[in-house]
This record gives C-alpha cells, sequence and structure tokens, in this order.
C-alpha cells in the first residue's frame, strides 16, 4: 500500500464521518465545526490530485470566510433547535431510501468500466518544479478572461446585496418620509383658533424735546 | 493506485449523504445551506478528479468559479436567514406560507 492509497483512504474516512455528522448533529455549531473538518479533508483529497491552488483556496476561502461567516448567523440567532428537528425519525426512512437510490444509481454507472483505469490511465506525476498557480493563471487570464472578470462582478454583487438586506441605517437620520409629507393636509399644519380680539388702549406718542425743536 | 472511479465514488457518497441530509433537515434552512455547501463539494471533487485524469487545466478552472459563486451564495443566503429571523423570528422552512395566496 503505497503512501497515496493510505492518505486517501484516512481522509476519504474522515469526509464522510464529517458529512455524516453536518447532516445529522443536533446543534448547527455542531453541524458547522464538521462542515469545517469535511472541507479540510476534502481539501486534503484535492492535495492528491495536484490541485494545490484550490485546495489552499478552500480552506481560505471557505473555512476562513464562508464558515466564520456562517458561525457568526449561527451564533447570533437565537433558534431553538429542539423544535426544528421534529419529523427527524419520521424522515429518516425515506432519506435513506432516497439517498442509496440514488447512490447506487451512481455505484452502476461509475463501476460499469467506462471510467476503468484503462480508460483513465494515472497521469504521471508533475515535476517538483511544476507550479499548479502558474498553468491556472495562464488559462484564467487568457481564456477565461471575461468569465474571470464577470466573476469578480458577481462577488460585488453580493458584497452590495449582502450589505443592502441587512442594513438597517441610522437610528433617527433626517431624510424625507415622503408617505408622511404625501399625507399630511392643512389640517395637520394650520390651526383655526377662534377667540375674541384684545383691543389695545392708544398709546399717546411721547413728545421728546427734539421734536419740538 | 487510486482510480478515477474511486474519486468518484467518493464525491457520489458525498452528495448522496447531502441529498438526505436536504430530506432530513428540511426545517432548519441554516443546516439547508450546509447541505447545499456539501453538494458543491462533492462536484468539484469530481471536476478536480476529472482534470486530474485527463491532464486538462480547464476543470480546475471551473472548480475556481463554483467556488466563487458558492461564496456569494452563501454570503447572500445567510443574508437573507438574518433578515427572515428579524422579521419572523424563526428560520422554520415550514412556517414559511405567506405566498401561499
Amino acid at each position: 500500500m503505497s503512501f497515496q492509497v493510505i492518505v486517501f483512504y484516512s481522509f476519504a474516512a474522515w469526509l464522510i464521518f464529517a458529512a455524516l455528522m453536518v447532516v445529522s448533529s443536533k446543534h448547527s455549531v455542531k453541524a458547522a465545526l464538521f462542515l469545517v473538518l469535511s472541507f479540510a479533508s476534502a481539501s486534503a483529497i484535492w492535495l492528491l490530485l495536484e490541485a494545490e491552488f484550490l485546495a489552499i483556496s478552500l480552506i481560505v476561502v471557505y473555512v476562513g470566510a464562508v464558515m466564520v461567516l456562517l458561525l457568526f448567523v449561527v451564533m447570533m440567532l437565537d433558534v431553538d433547535y429542539a423544535a426544528l428537528r421534529q419529523g427527524f425519525v419520521k424522515k429518516l426512512p425515506i432519506a435513506l431510501l432516497i439517498a442509496i437510490a440514488f447512490f447506487a444509481v451512481l455505484y452502476g454507472f461509475i463501476t460499469s468500466g467506462v471510467f476503468s483505469s484503462e480508460n483513465y490511465a494515472a497521469p504521471v506525476a508533475k515535476a517538483a518544479d511544476y507550479s499548479n498557480i502558474k498553468a491556472l493563471g495562464r488559462v484564467l487570464y487568457t481564456e477565461y478572461f471575461i468569465a474571470f472578470e464577470i466573476a469578480a462582478v458577481i462577488l460585488l454583487v453580493a458584497i452590495i446585496a449582502a450589505i443592502a438586506l441587512t442594513f438597517r441605517g441610522r437610528r433617527n437620520r433626517k431624510t424625507q418620509n415622503i408617505s408622511k409629507q404625501l399625507e399630511a393636509n392643512k389640517q395637520n399644519r394650520l390651526k383655526v383658533v377662534s377667540m375674541k380680539p384684545v383691543i389695545k388702549a392708544p398709546v399717546e406718542p411721547e413728545v421728546t424735546p427734539e421734536d419740538q425743536a | 493506485m487510486i482510480e478515477l472511479s474511486d474519486y468518484l465514488l467518493l464525491s457520489a457518497i458525498l452528495f448522496a449523504i447531502s441529498v438526505a441530509g436536504i430530506i432530513i433537515n428540511r426545517k432548519n434552512v441554516i443546516t439547508l445551506l450546509m447541505c447545499i455547501e456539501l453538494m458543491l463539494l462533492s462536484v468539484n471533487t469530481n471536476f478536480i478528479a476529472f482534470s486530474h485524469f485527463l491532464e486538462d487545466t480547464v476543470g480546475q478552472v471551473f472548480v475556481f468559479f463554483i467556488l466563487t459563486v458558492a461564496a456569494a451564495e452563501a454570503a447572500i443566503g445567510l443574508a437573507i436567514i438574518v433578515v427572515l429571523f428579524r422579521n419572523r423570528a424563526t428560520i422554520d422552512v415550514e412556517q414559511l406560507n405567506q405566498l401561499k395566496g
């Protein structure tokens, strides 16, 4: 048994265990932490497939950003997780049935011989100075340049959308409230009060010495 | 040696587990999001395995774009969950039936 085989099977076992725990754990925080474990073991398997850049970016992007965000959200929400698990046992048989049927179809297809080692021979290992990032970058910045730019725009849109959805604004900012303005009528602004006129006694103009002069 | 079908079987197992997870956890939106992430992970593993065995970098480029879109999706999905919880004080999918008409 070579080193690669041991690495593959041990990390595959970790991956499947972690995925099962994500699906079945009671609390969402636990599920999120097991999802981190499954991402880490998947990135080890990607390293075996000589996709070094993607393995690192899986750790950086998913474990570093997405999962931290997810954990923040899980811890922010005060959710009764026990209530959300009602019907878990009831749905379990049908879920198992569908999953096993799904897997059986895929298993039959994968082991039918189309993907056998004769058709897809294992490639020769790359040289030690081969750079996966260079190869990826060469394709990404020439052939797929427009797609790359569109991906950047998608990320920008995601930032703006996420902020616009959750932003609540200042508590007492002084902006127009247009519906309130339109609703306003004369009665809100002007109050006619009927009252008796107040008549003041006429004041005698004071005569100063300058006027006399 | 590890063959292509080993990798494909691994991602098939992963995909089946996450399909089962979506059926079981139909109430909890956060777990549903996590199951979708697991599905994307298995699909990405397939892409990388084919890219390795066909010695073609394009598969990895595809995974790169899937990672980008999945990150955007997770960010927007979590924002929607936060707003949803703020307005309804629940993340139970079965109570979100206002659009029934």
